[in-house]
């Protein structure tokens, strides 16, 4: 028998209801294989044996009674910043490394009500604040596909085991890049939706209008699957949207005829300087292979896009600053010794966040402090505003927007740490997108020559994820996209 | 030495009011006072990792019957911030309230001072979260974090008022509106009324002074002490050559002084900006021509009503409506019984009043209903029964809670109008008191009031007086007996 655990979630799917396996044999591989690769890897902060097998029985028992969940005995892998009762959920944060969720977040709910096998939390950059997942208390993660890289961040964890088959498919949260860099880096496929697709119920918050959950996948096809599972109306999150879901994995069937009438737009601001010339040629050369395919292109402007950085970096800080206010050592989580309650906070604050955490309350307090907050906060509030307005135009010529997903492919660990700003600037593609409240795609796009991946970055309309998949699965099948095995 | 004549006193109420939902603000929870300690506490009130702000709705819909009620502009478009602060009892380390786009803004309270209607106009009302409850034992501090997530409004006064019996009338007044509305139930034991004072003094015509805010007044009885110990307390400072300073200073209750709790340089820097987890808060025209077009009659409106239209005393008028339930009772006491307003009027607030210590609680309560006072009042007005008897026949309605038509008759309490059954008993009195009769007879005419008092006091009050006086009369002067 194949490896099942290297199985796309489609075929997994395919095997299990053709019952080639059974998902408790499933299971028992990709458990197998993480129990192998994670020394190495560190990928997962916690692994669930028990659950999963749980899950994966139950799963089998659901099958033969003809009741299997769009999902039924898939291993799936949660970001370790997605609440799941009864497991613990450390943020890869010291400050949360003793908090057991008592409570099932939203996706996690809907993921195990599709009948999904939860195998383990992954690590990530703490509080999701990184983009090299350099900034977890439980240590950094390799990079599967070019060992002693980074994979990215900060769903470095979730990229990583997707791409070393460590499970079908798995669940980043992103804010600023943080599923689609990551996939970039580990060759893999990453969908961050539309904001208030996905419900934030059970995630914990590093940015609130930004963040979003979002599928990790080894195709297309896969992450329209994970989304059609967990998007949708929440009435525990007054962001989440009332849009109805769609068949989405019916959009990415096509392959090459989905591009059929379809407007590209290719950013004049995305491409120029600061882009390593081989992440330049591949996207270049896909781009190319889209309109030989049929698709449109068309040269857009996107005028706003040198702002973008600064701009998140205020708003992201400022949320940042008030959401991890709760972490204060008096009900949960972790909690130093003080002589005064001035004491304790600041201790437990001091010894629970890491120093990205700090520098990110930091620059958050200032942004909103009283004689700052227009200069800043606000002011950031209306260039975002001018953000979504340049997209609003650009959409009104083009049905989807291609640019680069990242700069740089992956860079070597320990060699931004010390600069937070050039690790900041590794995000500049990535977060207008969270800006604008815009569905994006990461895709695999070759490799560089140094043999590490190269992402395709697609951005849509609002709630037009179905544009993305359609373009995705066409550039999958013209690109014969790297698949790899570590 | 000048006078608190040679000073103006400046008053500004900021009022949080509770409100009267079942559950809290954004969570499901259940809002109920008085429960075990933390046991209305699920994931959204602890603050745990991942949880998210849903508004309430009936939340809204008070604060909007608030606005509306007061004359404010309800808008139609505003927004919930972030107040961030640490403390125990504040789980996620801020407060989500309305800061820059409040709810409502404008508006006023109209009053009653020494028979006067005043007006104190409000600079906005805004909702927010209620913190949870810290108790502070020895070296421990406990929190209760029931109370965290309750909804509440702020009503923010301008700084109109201009003495501490301003202030408490006017306190008095927005409570009685809210309670009538029930919007709130303006219970301020339980903290689901509470005021702070900010208050400054200034030489007439002068601009303002520099004004303190005094936290903790809990009771009208310290809104009165509070604001005098502090206005004495500026004047003294600024009358010694000092300068009275911007600060927030808590009244104690025991002493019925305030004193500093926080200075200006202390003073937090909130950080407000717009909670990301709440989209604004959009109220649509039919909601709000809804909640607009449902008001009950409000107080001031009530009391002109019961003046004018009644012919009730004002000071009728404004004791009826002091208390909703009292109101409540009255009118529904009228509706039975409409003829006669002043009589019923009258039961309501003497002898039903007499065995009510506090309305709001114990009206309800009593075991006479409002249809039962007015059959009472008709008995009464239908000569049926005297007043007399009217007080015995209460009496036994507050014990039993029956019909008075049916103690009358069980306990042969109705008056004996028969001549027939009158006539002999008198002729036996008659009988009785020769002396009297002849003195009668001699033109003592003042002794008919002894016969009538010897009648009653045989009929234990039953015989019907007018009756009786003409059967005695008639018996006396026809030289009968």
């Amino acid at each position: 028998m194949t490896a099942l655990h290297t199985l796309t979630v489609q075929a997994m799917l395919e095997g299990l209801d053709g019952r080639e396996f059974s998902a408790a044999e499933l299971c028992e591989q990709t458990l197998d294989a993480i129990d192998a690769a994670n020394p190495r890897l560190n990928a997962f902060i916690t692994v669930t044996h028990d659950e999963a097998r749980a899950q994966a029985r139950a799963a089998d028992e659901a099958r033969a009674r003809g009741e299997a969940g769009p999902l039924a005995g898939v291993p799936i892998a949660l970001k370790d910043i997605l609440l799941n009762r009864g497991v613990r959920t450390t943020a890869a944060s010291r400050m949360l490394s003793n908090f057991v969720a008592p409570y099932d977040g939203a996706v996690v709910e809907r993921l195990r009500t599709a009948g999904a096998v939860f195998v383990g939390k992954t690590n990530c950059d703490a509080f999701a604040m990184g983009s090299s997942n350099e900034n977890s208390f439980f240590g950094p993660v390799d990079n599967p596909v070019v060992p002693g890289c980074t994979p990215g961040g900060s769903s470095g964890g979730s990229a990583a085991a997707v791409a070393a088959h460590l499970c079908g498919a798995a669940i980043g949260t992103d804010t600023g890049g943080s599923i689609r860099q990551p996939a970039s880096h580990c060759g893999i496929v990453g969908l961050k939706p539309t904001y208030g697709r996905v419900s934030r119920f059970g995630v914990v918050a590093f940015a609130s209008s930004l963040d979003q959950v979002g599928p990790m996948g080894k195709t297309v096809q896969d992450t329209a699957r994970l989304l059609e599972v967990i998007a949708g109306h929440d009435p525990r999150d007054a962001t989440s949207s009332r849009q109805p879901t769609e068949p989405w994995t019916e959009a990415t069937r096509r392959g090459v005829d989905g591009l059929e009438g379809l407007r590209i737009g290719v950013p004049r601001e995305y491409f120029v300087g600061g882009i390593e010339p081989d992440v330049e040629a591949a996207i270049r050369a896909a781009i190319d292979r889209l309109e030989v395919a049929g698709a449109e292109l068309h040269e857009i402007s996107l005028p706003h896009t040198e702002y973008a950085v600064a701009t998140y970096y205020l708003l992201c800080t400022a949320e940042a600053s008030s959401n991890l206010a709760r972490y204060d050592g008096m009900r949960y989580g972790h909690r130093a010794d003080g002589d005064d309650l001035l004491e304790v906070y600041a201790r437990s604050r001091d010894e629970g966040f890491g120093d990205e955490n700090k520098r990110r309350i930091m620059l958050g307090t200032y942004a909103l402090s009283a004689g700052y907050y227009d200069a800043y906060y606000l002011r950031a509030q209306k260039v975002r505003t001018l953000i979504r307005r340049d997209f609003e135009q650009a959409f009104a010529s083009v049905d989807a927007i291609v640019t680069p997903t990242s700069p740089s492919t992956a860079f070597p660990l320990g060699t931004r740490v010390e600069d937070p700003l050039a690790m900041y600037l590794s995000d500049i593609y990535t977060i207008s997108c969270n800006l604008a409240g815009l569905p994006g795609m990461s895709l695999p796009c070759g490799v560089d020559g140094a043999g590490k991946p190269i992402g395709l970055q697609l951005l849509g309309r609002w709630f037009e994820e179905a544009t993305l998949f359609r373009i995705g699965a066409a550039h999958e099948a013209l690109a014969a996209p790297m698949r790899s095995t570590p | 030495m000048s006078t608190a004549q040679d000073w103006e006193i400046v008053i500004g109420l900021e009022v949080h009011a509770q409100l009267a939902t079942q559950t809290k603000i954004f969570s499901r929870e259940s809002a109920a006072y008085g429960a075990e300690p933390n046991s209305h506490v699920n994931e959204v009130c602890a603050g745990l990792p991942g949880v998210l702000p849903v508004l309430n709705r009936d939340a809204v819909e008070l604060a909007m019957k608030a606005g509306y009620a007061l004359g404010c502009d309800v808008h139609r478009w505003s927004q919930f911030d972030r107040k961030n602060y640490f403390y125990p009892d504040l789980p996620k380390g801020y407060q989500i309230s309305q800061f820059t786009h409040p709810i409502c803004t404008g508006g006023h309270v109209d009053y009653l001072l020494d028979g006067q209607v005043k007006r104190c106009n409000l600079t906005r009302i805004h909702m927010e979260e209620d913190a949870g409850k810290s108790t502070h034992v020895d070296a421990v501090s406990l929190v209760d974090l029931n109370r965290a997530g309750t909804p509440l409004i702020e009503i923010v006064s301008e700084p109109e008022l201009r003495s501490a019996e301003e202030a408490a009338a006017y306190l008095r007044e927005l409570r009685l509106i809210l309670r009538t509305l029930e919007v709130c139930d303006g219970n301020m034991d339980e903290g689901s009324f509470r005021c702070d004072a900010n208050v400054s003094v200034r030489r007439p015509g002068a601009p303002l002074g520099t004004r303190a805010e005094i936290k903790n007044i809990n009771s009208f009885r310290f809104v009165l002490r509070a604001i005098d110990y502090e206005v004495a307390r500026q004047i003294d400072v600024i009358e010694s050559g000092g300068a009275v300073v911007q600060e927030t200073r808590l009244f104690n209750s025991n002493t019925g002084r305030t004193s500093s709790m926080r200075g200006k340089e202390e003073a937090h820097d909130y950080r407000y900006f717009p909670d990301p987890d709440l989209p604004p808060l959009v109220i649509d025209e039919a909601w709000a021509d809804r909640v607009a077009g449902s008001l009950p009659e409000l107080p001031m409106a009530r009391r002109l009503r019961y003046q004018e239209t009644l012919g009730l005393s004002a000071y009728d008028a404004d004791n009826l409506t002091a208390a909703a339930p009292v109101a409540r009772f009255f009118e529904a006491a009228l509706a039975a019984h409409p003829g006669n307003p002043k009589g019923v009027a009258n039961w309501v607030l003497n002898d039903l009043m007499a065995n009510v210590a506090n309305p709001e609680e114990d009206l309800d309560a009593l075991p006479i209903t409002p249809d039962h006072l007015a059959q009472l009042v008709r008995l009464i007005d239908d000569q049926e029964i005297n007043g007399k008897i009217a007080k015995t026949v209460f009496t036994r309605m507050l014990a039993t809670g029956r019909p008075p038509a049916e103690i009358c008759d069980e306990e042969g309490l109705r008056p004996i109008s028969d001549p027939a059954r009158i006539r002999p008993m008198l002729e036996q009195l008659l009988a009785d008191n020769p002396s009297q009769v002849a003195g009668y007879r001699a033109g003592k005419l003042k002794l008919l009031g002894f016969f009538i008092g010897q009648a009653m006091q045989l009929t234990k009050g039953k015989a019907d007086p007018n009756v009786t006086k003409d059967l005695l009369v008639a018996m006396l002067e026809g030289g009968e007996g």
